[in-house]
């Protein structure tokens, strides 16, 4: 089922154009500040910290933990788990666990990143390391 | 500057009807507008102030327009949308309008048909690239809280389940709850996993319908005929994964919203009698239970546990109507019945059942949208005069 899922495309805009390119070269980007330090994502051209417009595109290891999740049990497109994965550069992001045994998903489980076509820019996922 | 005490609610009405394929959406604004002008004894030409949110067709003007209300002296309108605690926050901003002079009786209209009719859609945020595809719904948005608490407070489902009991036993009692059926905490664990931890019994219903408030001055509110009830303390909050940074979803934003409320009204939660605590799920209890302090944060599954919700038989009788896990969740809002249940128990109009003994101050808590994304609480306490 999963396979033949239909994710839409990202209508994207000049915010973040940038990170939807670089998916096209199956990189992952968060954004960072460089004048407080802190690590961003979805990506702002403000940093939300510290409010300085002194933010770097930077391309992150796509590797973290799985900090919460929840497997939907029916769906039109069938069964599908959403979560919430911790970045190693810190910020968490909002995704689906795919090509797992969904059922075998654990808090604190380390993953990485896999990106999936649309018929636009491929959309990031996570899949257990 | 404070609005305790400025503030009265003269008029409630709750729609019975849980399903309304023969009306329409404007028509459902208008029967619970209807109802609640007439339950504060007041003419819709008296009303100067009117609040709704996103459920209004096309918003406040063309409900106005629709309502017929008095343009002559509709002086104040407030369209805040936050999700199913708008109307919570409605409630404090009227409270702040009457209190600067800017109206002196304040309409607030819900209304709905999740069931039968067409949900609008809402406008996209900022984050819908990084977030859509991903399909958060209410129940998974809230099944990651519930998985992370349990995680984390070693909260169990079993607990949980004792909040959908505690309901329950309310709307045995309520002849328009869509489930009257007393439930055990088996029948809950029993009832199929619809998204991880959350069974189908931790979720709430889905019904038509919908609610109103009329909002005036104490003195207005002393030349009627209801029994008094005022509002003391309010507050209101928002929260957000903000940029990925300490994530933490086992609290809400009603860590804010339920403080500054109490502050206001100078009081603790050892005073609240009754507490009217949006029940979207289980875990939304659960979790705002804790966040307004009636137990501290990860006690909140032992302090829901053995009927301690349940009306002449726990510390904290909650949703006595049955809420939104029983008896109805009028166009997916919860905010609206939470106030209405609240002054109910305060004016001592509560079925006899569940009616609290000496209810002489209550809480009406609420969240909008979807707590393990982002949303916005809402909290306001009431005092019976």
């Amino acid at each position: 089922m999963s396979e033949a899922k239909k994710y839409p495309a990202p209508v994207t805009n000049p915010e973040t154009a940038a990170f939807w390119d670089s998916a096209k070269q199956g990189k992952f980007m968060i954004k960072r500040c460089t004048a407080c330090g802190e690590a961003h994502y979805f990506p702002r051209s403000i940093c939300p910290f510290c409010y300085s417009d002194k933010t770097v595109w930077e391309e992150s290891s796509g590797e973290g933990t799985i900090y919460t999740y929840s497997l939907m049990r029916k769906s039109p497109t069938g069964p599908y788990a959403i979560g919430y994965v911790t970045l190693k550069e810190g910020p968490s992001v909002q995704t689906n666990f795919v090509d797992c045994d969904l059922e075998k998903l654990k808090i604190g489980q380390k993953v990485k990143v896999v990106f999936k076509p649309t018929d636009g820019a491929p959309l990031p996922f996570f899949t257990p390391v | 500057m404070t609005i305790k005490g400025k503030a009265y609610i003269a008029g409630i009405y709750e729609h019975p009807t849980r399903h309304a394929p023969d009306k329409s959406t404007a028509q459902l604004h208008a029967e619970v507008a209807k109802g609640a002008i007439e339950d504060a004894g007041l003419s819709k030409d008296d009303i100067d102030g009117y609040f709704c949110a996103g459920d209004a067709p096309g918003g406040a003007w063309p409900m106005v327009d629709y309502l017929g209300l008095n343009t002559k002296k509709l002086r104040h309108v407030d369209s805040t949308e936050t999700g199913g605690c708008s109307y919570i926050i409605h409630l404090g901003h009227a409270a702040e309008a009457i209190a600067a002079g800017k109206c002196s009786i304040a309409l607030i209209t819900l209304a709905g048909k999740p069931r039968t009719g067409v949900m609008p859609p809402r406008a996209a945020g900022a984050e819908v690239d990084f977030e859509s595809a991903y399909g958060a719904t209410t129940h998974n948005a809230y099944g990651m809280c519930a998985m992370r608490h349990m995680h984390d407070y070693g909260t169990t489902s079993e607990q949980l389940a004792w909040i959908k009991v505690a309901a329950s036993h309310h709307a045995q009692y309520n002849p328009h709850a869509m489930l009257k059926d007393v439930v055990t905490v088996e029948d809950v664990l029993n009832s199929p996993m619809i998204s991880d931890p959350l069974h189908r019994m931790d979720c709430c219903v889905v019904s038509d319908g919908g609610g109103a408030l009329i909002v005036t001055t104490p003195e207005i509110a002393k030349s009627l005929k209801k029994p008094l009830v005022k509002l003391i303390g309010h507050g209101e909050a928002m929260k957000g994964p903000r940029g990925g940074k300490d994530l933490d979803l086992t609290y809400s934003a009603g860590v804010w919203s339920g403080p500054r409320a109490f502050e206001e009204a100078g009081i603790t939660p050892k005073d609240i009698k009754y507490a009217s605590i949006y029940d979207s799920f289980t875990i939304t209890v659960l979790m705002q239970l804790e966040d307004l302090g009636f137990c501290k944060k990860g006690e909140g599954g032992k302090f829901v546990a053995d009927g301690n919700l349940i009306s002449g038989v726990g510390k904290l009788p909650f949703n006595t109507d049955g809420g939104g896990l029983c008896s109805n969740h009028p166009v997916n809002r919860g905010g609206m019945t939470k106030i209405i249940e609240a002054v109910r128990q305060l004016r001592g109009e509560a079925h006899p059942k569940v009616q609290v003994k000496n209810c002489d101050v209550a809480i009406a808590h609420g969240t909008g949208g979807l707590l393990g994304v982002r949303h916005a609480a809402s909290t306001a306490i009431l005092e019976r005069v």
